[in-house]
């Protein structure tokens, strides 16, 4: 829900009024074509590219995936950007206080973009979680931050995945202002052994769905997805 | 149950740091996304759209991440048209986009530029459409608006400070709540 008092940020920034549903025009079916941007060669590769001489620390997994859209029809070009606090759950920005140190090697800011079947890969270590100031101090279960441009500006996405079997998910209040709990479970990456890199890293898979054309003013977003 | 269909992924908030990853040239990294702004060549009157994003109590989202996509002065979009993000002033809140007049890119209906707005606190990004007070006639029969309160309308409908040069603030809630879409 988009007010969700057990999540305090929600109570003065949560709009009050329902959303005002609009057919798509040919502006939302459209969208930049930032998947057409030049990428470095380490941009999806956070265990290096910030690193000054070492691997950032860590457990080392991949992140991966499918985009698709909500008729499985997979999204090439799409760009996605993502953002994540270092294995001690501490985030190299200058408003985080948090007391975990930080990684010298490490700044948790990556990018990539799809291919033609709508894969995507990132390299980088398993975040910690960290403390919050919220009900005292909660805490967020390990999480990466991202954000996705489909082919359309109606499709845009900025979402948080979080790693099976972390016993903080269901206790976190950012998670349970989604109320249907099969829709949690589709932030969860999933554990995968056949795609881990032998004596290297872990994988962990995050398919992507990504909203397609609504076509009456009928068939609204479900309230706090 | 839709058969066939896949569910779309949940939204969650971009909270605080979302400048990691969305304009780490903020924090003193190299920016990764192909500098964003309107492109070099876009033909046009120049415009200054800007503005503050206010919560409930009346105060500035200093830690808001702002994008707009539009259609070029010729109405285009797709290939043409323009996309922009900008981070909220760290200390003051203020928000500032600096890009072409845009065209109607729907035939007879008045020209509008789209605002997303992500942040803290914000579970899914706020959609909400900037428009001109030059048409404010055509604004008032947009089929896509005429439901709304004309006050409600008001909220969609930027102010000129000068010539080109335009405020748009967003009020989260309260009783000048700015119109979000569903889109
Ligand atoms: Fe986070």
């Amino acid at each position: 829900m988009p007010l969700s008092p057990g999540y305090k940020s929600t109570v003065l920034r949560a709009p009050l009024r329902p959303l005002h549903a609009v057919e798509q025009s040919a502006l939302e079916r459209s969208g930049p074509a930032l998947g057409n941007t030049a990428l470095g060669p380490l941009d999806h590769d956070l265990i290096r590219n910030a690193a000054q001489g070492g691997d950032a620390l860590g457990e080392r997994i991949y992140v991966f995936g499918q985009v698709l859209d909500e008729n499985a029809r997979p999204v090439p070009n799409a760009l996605i950007e993502i953002w994540q606090a270092n294995a001690a759950g501490r985030y190299a920005h200058v408003k985080d206080g948090y007391l975990a140190p930080l990684d010298p090697n490490f700044s948790g800011c990556g990018r990539c973009v799809s291919d033609g079947e709508g894969r995507y890969l990132f390299r980088t270590i398993k975040p910690g979680p960290y403390p919050w100031p919220n009900n005292g101090s909660d805490w967020r279960p390990a999480h990466i931050h991202l954000s996705i441009f489909g082919e359309a500006f109606a499709q845009r996405l900025v979402t948080q995945l979080y790693f099976e079997g972390d016993p903080l998910i269901p206790l976190c209040p950012i998670v349970n202002t989604i109320p249907d709990p099969a829709a949690i479970d589709r932030l969860v990456a999933r554990l995968d052994m056949r795609n881990q890199e032998p004596f290297d890293c872990l994988a962990y898979r995050f398919d992507i769905v990504l909203r397609g054309r609504r076509q009456t003013h009928f068939e609204t977003r479900p309230e706090g997805a | 149950m839709m058969i066939g269909k896949l569910q779309e992924t949940p939204s969650q908030t971009a909270g605080p740091y979302v400048h990691i990853g969305t304009a780490p040239q903020s924090i003193g990294r190299p920016p990764l996304t192909g500098q964003p702004g309107p492109r070099a060549e876009a033909e046009g009157e120049r415009i200054i759209i800007e503005g503050t994003v206010f919560d409930g109590a009346g105060a500035p989202l200093r830690d808001a991440m702002l994008e707009i996509w539009q259609a070029d002065s010729a109405g285009r979009v797709g290939a043409e048209g323009l996309f922009a993000r900008c981070l909220a002033d760290f200390d003051t809140g203020r928000y500032r986009f600096e890009t072409v007049r845009p065209g109607p890119h729907r035939e007879g209906q008045p020209a509008h530029v789209a605002l997303l707005i992500f942040a803290r606190g914000i579970n899914l990004h706020l959609h909400t459409r900037i428009h001109f007070p030059e048409e404010r006639e055509r604004v008032a029969a947009d089929p896509d608006l005429r439901r709304l309160e004309p006050e409600a309308r008001e909220t969609l409908i930027a102010t000129q400070e000068a010539a080109g040069h335009y405020r748009f603030d967003v009020h989260l809630q309260g009783a000048n709540e700015t119109v979000f879409f569903d889109i």
